[in-house]
């Protein structure tokens, strides 16, 4: 039988590997420039983490890979995590939830169970986290580093898409329905169908023009916002300062020149959303989305913490990163003439000689191209002239006889 | 599927509640499966009318999952196992064609009158851990996470889910002919979540590819009726019924009995051990049996469920088989349970066998010819899903699929596994259905387990020691009394 990878599992070859790390490096350094420190949490945590209401929707829980431990007879579940955020959320009230503050980053890989098993069920993620702080300006704050990364990345064509999910939650409550009929309507919109909230009857005539320039029109700018407001005089108070929260901060960011759009719509995917929703768009495909959780961490009965942040989605981002400029040749391949045990050992000693000068060396035992290499060593059982060291670039060839003389021709080259 | 059955139609029909109707109803179509009914005793019917369709009588809970995996095309059992299968599987091959309109009663959520929930709010309310019990656990964690309770854990059962609440479990997923059947057994209906309806279920890819249009066309008359709906009246509300309180009461030290094969001698042997018991007899069974010690309780549940149990200090003691005790280590070998000594009775082997036509006469051989890629991967029946799990790597058999099953796994050989790990008392059984033993994989009988903190604990363990050394003592009477049988004889 042929080995066989796992449904819905992916392989990362050595090319996907290379894009995978300018990713993951050009997020560290990034998130490290702004004052974001690492951390890593673990791939199994309790499923009741992710339960209560306010943190991952059923529909996303549903698809969650939970199973008993070895240790599991007292019914604990535990899950592959299936979300980045909530297990940061834990691990800051668990560690370091006495200070004021904290900016976190992450590099993980999340599961989620998908049906088809055409895409994948473990998707990567670059995320930062910032618990605490005053309003705004950490919402602008992860907004700005998000794109930093993209922009560093060189991904171009990328639409920013701003929704606010207090401003969802407020116009729900116009709609004046049963809470297990919200409840409902919640799920569906979180799960992407807005069509649910058109469907849904107003008890208010003037639900449905409010609901025509929410879910009609697209702004560009913090004029929008401000045009929503004058327009709506009689709105609720949850629905007025949901509405100037967006506002401040779609200002700022106007004043940050940070071009974005404001679309309701793109508000989808997590429960525990309290403020500003934020996506990126490109090629068609969502690469990172965040926003503000404020009420997550109080849940999580880690006190009244208010916290943002965002995840980049790596996969499709792989797929988009512009290609690499190509590098000439490099590195220098140690090749002996015969696998004698004297030749292997030469070519290790002298491979290791480089290596710790700095030099990328690599052994060849399997006929490797010597024009992939910008120097190329090889090694003969012959004396006193053992070594012969070919320049690959300018197609010369020297013979040697020690490795220190390897290391000055190679320095001087 | 077998290549011997290729071209076949294969219909998988169901044992225990449903047989009588579905006999009914075969009959009523015309399938012509002789010998379905009450009485049968054999697991394989051909159908008199059509030469292509062949049946087996399968449990009704592992119908949904053979119809799914494709070993049979088409299959009738309770919508209760379907959507079982359907809420942990709803992208698997299962495809529900058409209610059939008969079964009974409906799946509840039953809180108890003394365990404090009595509304759905309140569950979701809840900050406190909720157990919940039940044969059902897909059904039972879909609920838990649909009404977004905080807190849960679930605990699969294989049987007896009404007896858990309130003192073991706070809530139970379960079957029940009415909400006036459930308050009858001291409980609260909650939620209602589906009337349980007999439906014709089958493989999508045998719909998509096979022409099982001959047999659909029989249920003609069938299909296209909607489900049964539930005839108990919907405006009957939790307060109009009469919810008789259980005359129960927290107790020091709590046992666990064996129901089922084990009832008996278990009430014998402690008849023997001098424990008077009322309502642990053949002629009277009580879930809740009576004893003359005020501190000790005592309740009557599945054997298989004891070691878990156990293990969640539900009970410190308990009678139940060394099979399932080894089941439940292989799976969590860091459990808080330990075997105190053997009772002698309820001998069983646990043995490894295949189809006599395999050719094969040990597991050494079984592991040659699964190598060369016959029988890749090895398809392995079995209720002992950890054990035999344990079994096959240990012994290197690879590659292999585990097919759980709910007893009488000889039924699957062969045409729907290869191998199976069962248990046998004489290997009767196993000889009428042509099978060869391969191995024994270790002799089982009835034990007492006990939770190894509760022998620590001070408050605990002199009561523990007085009634173990009670059954001791009886054992040792019992094994004297056998001696001198001997050797009277």
């Amino acid at each position: 039988m042929k080995n066989q990878k796992c449904k819905g599992m992916q392989d990362l070859l050595p090319g996907d590997m290379l894009r995978f790390r300018r990713i993951e490096d050009t997020f560290r350094t990034c998130c490290r420039s702004w004052g974001y420190q690492e951390a890593r949490t673990p791939t199994l945590e309790y499923l009741y983490l992710f339960t209560a209401t306010g943190t991952l929707t059923p529909g996303m829980l549903s698809k969650v890979y939970s199973f008993l431990d070895w240790d599991g007879w007292s019914g604990e579940r535990v899950v592959l995590r299936p979300d980045g955020t909530i297990p940061v959320a834990r691990l800051y009230i668990d560690n370091l939830s006495g200070q004021e503050s904290a900016r976190l980053s992450y590099v993980t890989n999340i599961f989620a169970f998908e049906g088809t098993g055409k895409k994948n069920r473990e998707r990567w993620q670059c995320g930062a986290e910032f618990f605490g702080g005053a309003k705004f300006a950490p919402d602008v704050e992860i907004i700005l580093l998000a794109e930093d990364v993209i922009r560093k990345l060189g991904i171009k064509n990328v639409r920013l898409q701003l929704s606010h999910a207090g401003l969802v939650k407020a116009l729900l409550r116009e709609f004046k329905l049963s809470p297990a009929e919200e409840a409902k309507i919640t799920d569906r919109i979180l799960e992407g169908d807005w069509e649910t909230l058109t469907r849904a009857k107003s008890t208010h005539p003037e639900m449905e023009r409010l609901m025509a320039a929410l879910l009609g029109l697209k702004g560009k700018s913090s004029s929008f916002l401000r045009n929503v407001k004058a327009s709506f005089p009689t709105a609720s108070q949850d629905f007025k300062s949901s509405l100037e929260d967006f506002l401040s901060i779609a200002t700022l960011l106007d004043n940050m020149d940070c071009s974005y759009e404001v679309d309701i719509a793109t508000m989808h995917g997590f429960e525990y959303y309290t403020g500003i929703c934020f996506q990126f768009v490109a090629g068609g495909e969502k690469i990172g989305g965040g926003g503000r959780y404020d009420r997550l961490v109080p849940l999580m009965n880690g006190g009244d913490v208010p916290a943002c942040g965002f995840a980049l989605y790596v996969d499709p981002m792989m797929r988009l990163l512009p290609p690499e400029k190509k590098k000439g040749k490099s590195g220098i391949l140690v090749k002996g003439k015969e696998l004698t045990p004297e030749i292997v050992k030469t070519c290790f000693t002298v491979a290791q000689f480089l290596r710790d000068a700095g030099y990328l060396a690599e052994i060849d035992f399997a006929g490797r191209a010597e024009s992939d290499y910008e120097w190329v060593i090889s090694v003969s059982g012959k004396k006193p002239s053992r070594l012969v060291l070919k320049d690959c670039l300018k197609k010369r060839r020297r013979e040697v006889t020690s490795v220190a003389e390897i290391l000055e021709v190679v320095g001087e080259g | 599927m077998k290549d011997h059955q290729a071209g076949y139609i294969k219909f998988a029909l169901p044992k225990g509640r449903f047989l009588s109707p579905t006999a009914s109803l075969i009959a009523e179509v015309d399938l012509r499966f002789e010998g379905y009914g009450d009485k049968t005793k054999q697991y394989r019917l051909r159908s008199a009318r059509f030469s292509s369709l062949v049946a087996k009588i399968l449990r009704e809970k592992d119908i949904p999952i053979e119809v799914a995996v494709g070993n049979y095309d088409l299959g009738i059992c309770g919508s209760d196992w379907i959507e079982e299968y359907l809420v942990k599987y709803p992208a698997g091959a299962l495809m529900k064609i058409a209610s059939l309109n008969y079964g009974e009663g409906d799946i509840h959520v039953v809180g108890s009158a003394q365990g404090g929930i009595t509304s759905l709010n309140e569950l979701s309310a809840r900050q406190n851990d909720c157990r919940v019990v039940s044969e059902y656990p897909n059904l039972s964690e879909a609920f838990a996470l649909n009404l977004r309770m905080r807190r849960f854990r679930i605990f699969p059962v294989w049987g007896a889910a009404e007896v858990y609440p309130p003192e073991n479990a706070d809530l139970a997923v379960l079957w029940g002919r009415s909400r006036a059947h459930i308050a009858a057994q001291g409980l609260i209906p909650l939620d209602k979540l589906f009337p349980v309806t007999a439906y014709l279920v089958a493989n999508r890819e045998s719909l998509e590819n096979k022409d099982l249009s001959q047999i659909l066309m029989c249920f003609d008359s069938k299909l296209g009726a909607g489900p049964r709906t539930s005839m108990e009246h919907e405006l009957v509300i939790c307060k109009e019924l009469k919810i008789p309180c259980p005359l129960w009461s927290a107790k020091e030290i709590n046992l666990a009995l064996p129901d089922g094969h084990q009832q008996a001698p278990a009430a014998q042997f402690l008849e023997q051990a001098g424990l008077t018991l009322q309502g642990y007899s053949e002629e009277v069974v009580s879930r809740r049996p009576c004893v003359d010690l005020d501190w000790l309780g005592i309740k009557v549940i599945r054997p298989q469920d004891m070691p878990l149990q156990v293990a969640n200090g539900n009970f410190d003691l308990a009678i139940t088989g060394e099979d399932w005790l080894r089941e439940h280590l292989c799976r969590f070998p860091s459990s808080p349970v330990k075997k105190l000594f053997g009772l002698g009775f309820g001998t069983v082997k646990i043995v490894a066998a295949v189809s006599r036509d395999m050719p094969v006469n040990n597991i050494d051989e079984l592991r040659s010819l699964v190598q060369s890629g016959k029988f890749a991967p090895l398809k392995v029946a079995s209720e002992y899903i950890n054990i035999a799990d344990r079994y096959l790597q240990d012994n290197r058999i690879n590659p292999y699929k585990l097919i759980p099953t709910w007893g009488a796994s000889e039924a699957f050989l062969p045409e729907d596994a290869d191998m199976l790990v069962d248990n046998t008392q004489t290997g009767k059984t196993l000889e009428q259905h042509k099978l060869r033993i391969l191995d024994v994989l270790f002799q089982s009988s009835a034990c007492l387990i006990a939770n190894k903190d509760s022998l620590a604990s001070s408050n605990k363990k002199e009561k523990i020691k007085f009634l173990t050394q009670k059954l001791r003592a009886g054992l040792k009477q019992i094994e004297n009394q056998n001696a001198k049988g001997k050797n009277t004889k």
